[in-house]
């Protein structure tokens, strides 16, 4: 791991130049943006050269981007009697059921596809991304010649996403029920189904219903703008200041003052 | 399993061998082989194996879309019922996630009860492991022996955690509590009582950390016992030896990770290689195979066991020494504790604000992977910056080593098929999600 990202980076550029984007580094593992149309051919050089040799596909999944950095809380404007605490948006899981379903916006890149690589050589890992061309029949290129073990991770991608996997062998669903409708990961399907399954004694057989629980959400979903976490030196500097009293506070029996971080 | 009609033409075709064409059989989801909700559609040509189709999902929860819906430290709890014979393994895949992504560093001493409880739940597993492929290979008694030591470290987990199964003990920022001083004794009873009563309480007259080091010390001796029965028995090997052979190639191909990446001659292990929590202060070994059969595999877990109680030992020597928080001192990620509410107004407020709204994590992606008992175990976290994850997805090692199940079955014995799916090491908490 002696390469810093900036270099890998641009060994990713020079190698492929316009089919890859670098995205962000986190805990080093490096995201790259692939263009649907280079897809196999720049994870098959990601497999065989011999700068990259990623041998393994670890993971790979589905992404449904509906309705990403939206919040349902809103807590911005201050009037005189408090904040304004309506919930807003109706995107969020849970907060429908299957009849009033919320039409799908027009989002401009809606279906993603991540995978994380392996590479044993250099003891590396990377995440490859690619988006699904069209929203309403999702298809990308199945990776299963260069790596065998995305066989089942792309049946559970279309299973749960219903992104087709052009030139998968056998793509059928894997994880749903026999005869499942939709495609239950997809932001626009509700948290509590379409359907519910009980035995009838009458009929003797198992019945399917429409599912009679309400959907209801116990926590809004909240996207807070204020310092919650560290970000810059004045909070990493708070932070230290408490640790230094919790050191403190740990090698005196008395009880201090806790230690307050923002 | 199947019945061919008696009539005299069909029996004189038969002895010519012409009309014996392959036929279908469904193993499970009852049997008791499959380890769980495993459906296998077998494809038979006689008692050979021609193909074999696992049908899952029959117990698919979709954890991950239930996860969408919550704040983050409310999803550690489901992350126990997903792979259920290695709980806090999962865990700490999820809890390291969210902690990339917040940037924050745990207390030393939380990482070190981490590494010693993730051995512990190594080790269980490969009991449970040893006990249930004991048993479907007609090796009975390893399911008496090895439930016996599982016992202890179920009440290593209560003494923690308070659960004997779902413990929901790791969190963002450390653990939910220090170890405890002292352990529950058995309490006399009309069938325990005297000296025997006085045998079972014998290491749990101190603390927890006393009682995990007597059982540490003592459980290699144990290991040995099982060895007696198995390594060298005859049908033990019969079973075993040449079953369901892996080239390291197909198991680098088939993304299998774990003991059936390692059993195949594979040196990789994630403690070793990525360390993470304090896997690179601890010395332990890591057993590689030769053959990448199913016999190599058991040799693997086995070792892997003793290496397990090498590392507990060392982390139970750190933790004497070594006193400390286990928790992370910042209360926008951490809850105060309950001392601390009664004269803090400030910790009250946090106290409510994180457990009714939670805390928002920073936009961005991250996956985070352990070497769980069964490989490894990842976690792939997206956060547009909310309090709930956009999007959760596990990586169970069980699923793609269900998925190299065709490949591996095919041309055996419907017996050795019983085997194979033994010694993948199947949870199908884990596979199904």
């Amino acid at each position: 791991m002696s390469d810093t990202p900036k270099t890998v980076a641009e060994l990713f550029i020079s190698r492929f130049g316009d089919s890859v984007t670098v995205g962000a580094t986190q805990s080093g593992i490096m995201s790259l943006d692939i263009d649907v149309e280079h897809w196999l051919e720049v994870c098959r050089a990601l497999r065989d050269e011999e700068d990259f040799s990623y041998e393994q596909l670890t993971d790979l999944c589905g992404v449904d981007y509906l309705g990403y950095g939206q919040s349902e809380w809103e807590t911005e404007q201050a009037s005189s009697e408090g904040y304004s605490r309506g919930v807003v948006g109706n995107l969020g899981p849970g907060r429908f059921d299957w009849a009033d379903r919320p039409e799908a916006d027009q989002v401009e890149q809606r279906f993603g596809i991540v995978a994380h690589l392996l590479s044993f050589k250099h003891n590396k890992r990377l995440r490859i991304q690619c988006f699904a061309p069209d929203e309403g029949m999702p298809i990308v290129p199945s990776l299963v010649e260069i790596w065998n073990s995305v066989n089942w991770y792309e049946r559970e991608a279309f299973d749960l996403f219903g992104i087709v996997f052009e030139g998968h062998p056998d793509l059928r669903r894997i994880l749903t029920d026999y005869g499942f409708t939709g495609h239950p990961f997809r932001k626009d399907f509700p948290l509590i189904g379409n359907v519910a399954v009980r035995y009838d004694s009458r009929k003797k057989r198992v019945v399917y219903e429409p599912v009679e629980i309400e959907s209801r959400v116990l926590v809004p979903r909240v996207i807070r703008s204020d310092s919650r976490y560290k970000t810059d030196d004045l909070d990493l500097a708070a932070d230290e200041r408490a640790e230094e009293l919790a050191a403190n506070e740990l090698a005196s029996p008395e009880h201090t003052d806790s230690p307050e971080t923002n | 399993m199947s019945s061919l009609p008696q009539s005299t033409q069909t029996a004189q075709k038969q002895t010519e061998m012409a009309e014996i064409r392959n036929y279908t059989m469904n193993f499970g989801p009852q049997h008791p082989a499959a380890h769980g909700v495993l459906r296998l559609i077998l494809e038979m040509d006689g008692e050979t194996i021609v193909r074999a189709d696992p049908h899952i999902g029959l117990l698919h929860r979709a954890t991950e879309k239930l996860a969408e819906s919550k704040p983050y430290n409310q999803t550690v709890g489901y992350l126990d019922r997903l792979d259920y014979m290695s709980m806090m393994c999962n865990e700490h895949a999820y809890v390291r996630a969210i902690e990339q992504l917040l940037g924050i560093e745990l207390p030393p001493r939380a990482q070190w009860i981490r590494t010693m409880f993730d051995e512990l739940t190594r080790f269980s597993n490969h009991l449970l492991w040893i006990a249930s492929c004991g048993l479907d290979l007609g090796a009975m008694s390893m399911f008496i022996y090895a439930f016996r030591e599982r016992e202890m470290i179920m009440d290593m987990y209560e003494a923690v955690s308070g659960a004997r199964m779902h413990a929901n003990y790791y969190r963002p920022g450390g653990v939910y509590r220090d170890l405890p001083e002292s352990m529950p004794k058995y309490k006399e009873t009309p069938w325990t009582k005297g000296k025997d009563l006085k045998r079972r309480n014998e290491w749990r007259e101190g603390s927890l950390l006393d009682f995990i080091e007597a059982f540490a010390k003592d459980v290699p001796s144990k290991i040995d016992i099982y060895e007696t029965l198995l390594t060298d028995n005859r049908i033990w090997k019969q079973r075993t030896v040449n079953i369901g052979i892996v080239s390291p190639e197909r198991a680098v191909q088939m993304g299998f990770s774990g003991v059936m990446l390692r059993g195949s001659g594979i040196e990789w292990d994630l403690r070793k290689k990525q360390p993470y929590a304090m896997y690179d202060q601890v010395d332990f070994d890591i057993p590689v195979g030769v053959n990448g059969d199913c016999y190599d595999r058991y040799l693997l877990r086995v070792e892997e066991m003793r290496q397990s109680a090498r590392i507990v030992l060392q982390c139970v020597d750190w933790l004497r020494k070594n006193p400390g928080h286990v928790m992370l001192k910042n209360f926008k990620i951490a809850p105060p504790t309950r001392e601390e509410m009664k004269d803090d107004m400030e910790a009250l407020i946090h106290h409510f604000k994180l457990f009714t709204e939670g805390y928002c994590v920073p936009a961005g992606e991250t996956y985070a992977a352990v070497e769980a008992p069964k490989g490894e175990f990842g976690c792939y976290l997206v956060s547009d910056g909310a309090n709930k994850p956009f999007r959760l997805h596990f990586r169970a090692p069980g699923f793609a080593h269900l998925a190299g199940m065709n490949e591996m079955t095919q041309g055996h014995m419907l017996a050795d098929a019983v085997a194979i799916i033994s010694t993948l090491d199947l949870v199908f908490g884990e596979v199904d999600r």
